[in-house]
């Protein structure tokens, strides 16, 4: 078990390396500096900006330069804010997306699977159909069709919901169902594929001829081993929906961390892009090590190897 | 005797896909849209196309200006929906094919190459794509067009500049009719050069089941070397895998491109696709003065070609790849 978390992090910090490294560099050789839009625009001026900055000096030279910060948990300041650091920002920022992304995900991952399982198990019937045909809708459909529409709906027309905002629950429904309605589908089909798989293995044979119900084998046996590809699927997706969604925020108007990456990117705005991707990145390999550990606890047969 | 066999061989492929009704009639829907918005609009007449001064008309009216039916309302520069939304249909297909073929074609390379060489080789090479799958891929995107967006501008206006020059008047025209498009060309390279992760994991684990069947070994003991028995006998065996990827791809794509697009980072006017058709609809909604057709088109259309594309994918994978659990 030690060798195990030992041998995982030094993986983890690999890639948290590797993806800083890639974005950081990546923004800084594209055309267009954070600086080119300064009034004064004489060379003394951006020179100078640049070194308070520390973006002097060669390309190599700037990136050992951040990495040096990074290692002492120093994000640096943004360009486009100045008098915020990026780690304010992202504190900012976060807590918002976190909710929003954490309700989604929790929607996501239990009516999926509810839905996938009760479809599984009355295959060919009209609801096993209906659940099928309703996920495709709902994969296809993007985000930015769906939440202006449900605002159309329930906001404007039958003035049930906010159209907008944020603060209470009833703030919270609307963008929570836009941001999950994809995820939903996606893991109810994953649940109901590997569902079925299951249904066909020996073990639940076994099971139903020692007595069983068809329930209580499914709950007892099948379920444990069937949600396997779902918990897999569901470790990237944590990550995803908590980093925030750029569409969902900007339909609801919410201030969030979605629009953090693309913002950054307009703005070259390389420390706060960077930042982004270590938040990210270690969410990432935070929710894929509990995968892992979540593997060996429903599946006896699955030991941790690095 | 033989009657029983016949029964009991499993019917190929596209027999499962034609007895599947969704995936046929998305096959109907799509050829007909491909068809339509690669035709039609060549046949409206120009005073359609041009901007006039009747804007925001609601459908089915005639407009005062050109005195032209017009089917789905005009929007905001008074230019008709219907045409706006043909050529959307051209430019968002167009993206989401090529595109999805160039990822297709790396992925491939990459998958194939992996799965066969095997060992050090493939543990690298998917490591590398691990990696890749770290980063947020809406960043590689926006990365890949702001490096190609002025290289591309300036490619194009070179070679303006180059025929006037030399003064080949067609290839100077070209050139500049083709300046405003420049972005579908940057949009197309950036989604293609990332959307082809998933490809190459699918296609390695293929080849990794392939590689190990007497024929790739009979073909080594023949003495063919690693590239010619991957191109001869792995790639006809992973031709209906990669097919069904493909249409699966392509919404994929198409997605990525609207979502740019939505966001005012994609295709920019005059041109237009779905995306940037939704985003000008979004701008002028309110909840007084409802101009509903400028985003109720739009999203019908796309919603409609993205449902059938993965309803035929789904189709094609259930016949192709049975045992692949999405």
């Amino acid at each position: 078990m030690l060798t195990f978390l030992l041998r995982r992090f030094l993986s983890s910090l690999i890639v948290l390396f590797f993806a800083v490294s890639l974005t950081f560099l990546l923004t800084r050789s594209l055309p267009g500096g954070p600086f080119d839009k300064e009034k004064a625009g004489s060379a003394k001026v951006q020179e100078a900006l640049l070194e308070k900055y520390q973006l002097n000096g060669t390309l190599w030279q700037q990136y050992t330069a951040y990495l040096r910060d990074l290692a002492r948990l120093d994000l640096r300041v943004s360009f486009k804010y100045r008098d915020w650091s990026v780690a304010e920002i992202l504190a900012q920022k976060m807590p918002s997306s976190l909710k929003l992304g954490g309700i989604a995900f929790l929607i996501a991952s239990i009516l999926g699977v509810l839905l996938g399982s009760l479809a599984a198990m009355r295959r060919d019937t009209p609801i096993d159909w209906a659940a099928m045909f309703g996920a495709i809708i709902a994969i296809s459909i993007p985000s930015f069709i769906t939440g202006p529409f449900l605002v159309a709906v329930f906001a404007l027309w039958l003035r049930w919901l906010p159209v907008g905002g944020w603060g209470g629950i009833s703030h919270l429904i609307l963008p929570a169902i836009c941001l999950s309605a994809p995820y939903v589908a996606y893991v109810a089909r994953l649940m109901r594929n590997s569902l079925l798989d299951v249904m066909k293995s020996d073990f639940l044979r076994t099971a139903k001829a020692k007595g069983l119900t068809e329930t209580q084998a499914l709950t007892r046996h099948a379920m444990k081993v069937a949600i396997l590809p779902v918990v897999t699927y569901l470790g990237p997706l944590a990550a995803h929906l908590l980093t925030g969604s750029m569409i969902v925020e900007s339909v609801f108007n919410i201030s969030g961390a979605g629009s953090i990456f693309v913002n950054a990117i307009q703005n070259r705005d390389a420390f706060l892009l960077c930042g982004a991707v270590v938040i990210y990145c270690s969410l990432l390999i935070v929710f894929n090590f509990i995968v892992d550990l979540l593997y060996s606890v429903l599946d006896k047969r699955i030991r941790l190897y690095a | 005797m033989p009657d029983v066999l016949k029964t009991l061989t499993r019917p190929n492929g596209w027999a499962i896909v034609q007895r599947n009704r969704p995936a046929m009639i998305s096959l109907v829907f799509l050829f007909t849209i491909v068809v339509i918005a690669f035709t039609v609009p060549f046949f409206l007449p120009a005073s359609l196309k041009s901007t006039s001064s009747d804007t925001f008309l609601p459908p089915l009216t005639k407009g005062v200006e050109s005195a032209m039916l017009h089917l789905f309302g005009t929007d905001k520069n008074g230019q008709d929906l219907f045409y706006r939304l043909l050529t959307g249909a051209q430019v968002s297909l167009g993206v989401g094919i090529v595109g999805a073929f160039i990822s297709l074609i790396i992925g491939t390379l990459y998958g194939m190459i992996s799965g066969y060489f095997g060992g050090r080789v493939d543990a690298l090479m998917m490591r590398a794509v691990d990696m890749l799958y770290a980063v947020p891929r809406i960043l590689f995107i926006m990365i890949f067009i702001a490096a190609f967006d002025s290289v591309f501008k300036d490619w194009l206006d070179g070679a303006r500049l180059w025929a006037q020059q030399a003064e080949w008047k067609s290839l100077e025209e070209a050139a500049r009719y083709l300046i405003p498009y420049s972005k579908i060309l940057v949009m197309i390279l950036s989604l293609g050069l990332v959307e082809w992760l998933t490809m190459a994991r699918i296609i390695r684990g293929q080849v990794l089941v392939l590689r190990e069947l007497t024929f790739v070994t009979a073909s080594r003991a023949m003495g063919q070397s690693g590239w010619v028995i991957l191109r001869k006998h792995l790639l006809p065996n992973l031709s209906t895998l990669i097919l069904t990827y493909l249409t699966l791809t392509i919404p994929a794509v198409i997605l990525d491109e609207s979502f740019l697009s939505f966001l005012g980072l994609g295709i920019e006017d005059p041109a237009a696709s779905w995306g940037s058709l939704l985003k000008d609809g979004a701008q002028v909604i309110n909840p007084i003065e409802s101009k509903w057709w400028l985003l109720a088109f739009p999203a019908l259309l796309m919603s409609l070609s993205l449902l059938a594309l993965n309803f035929l994918g789904d189709g094609l994978r259930d016949a192709f790849d049975p045992k692949s659990a999405d």
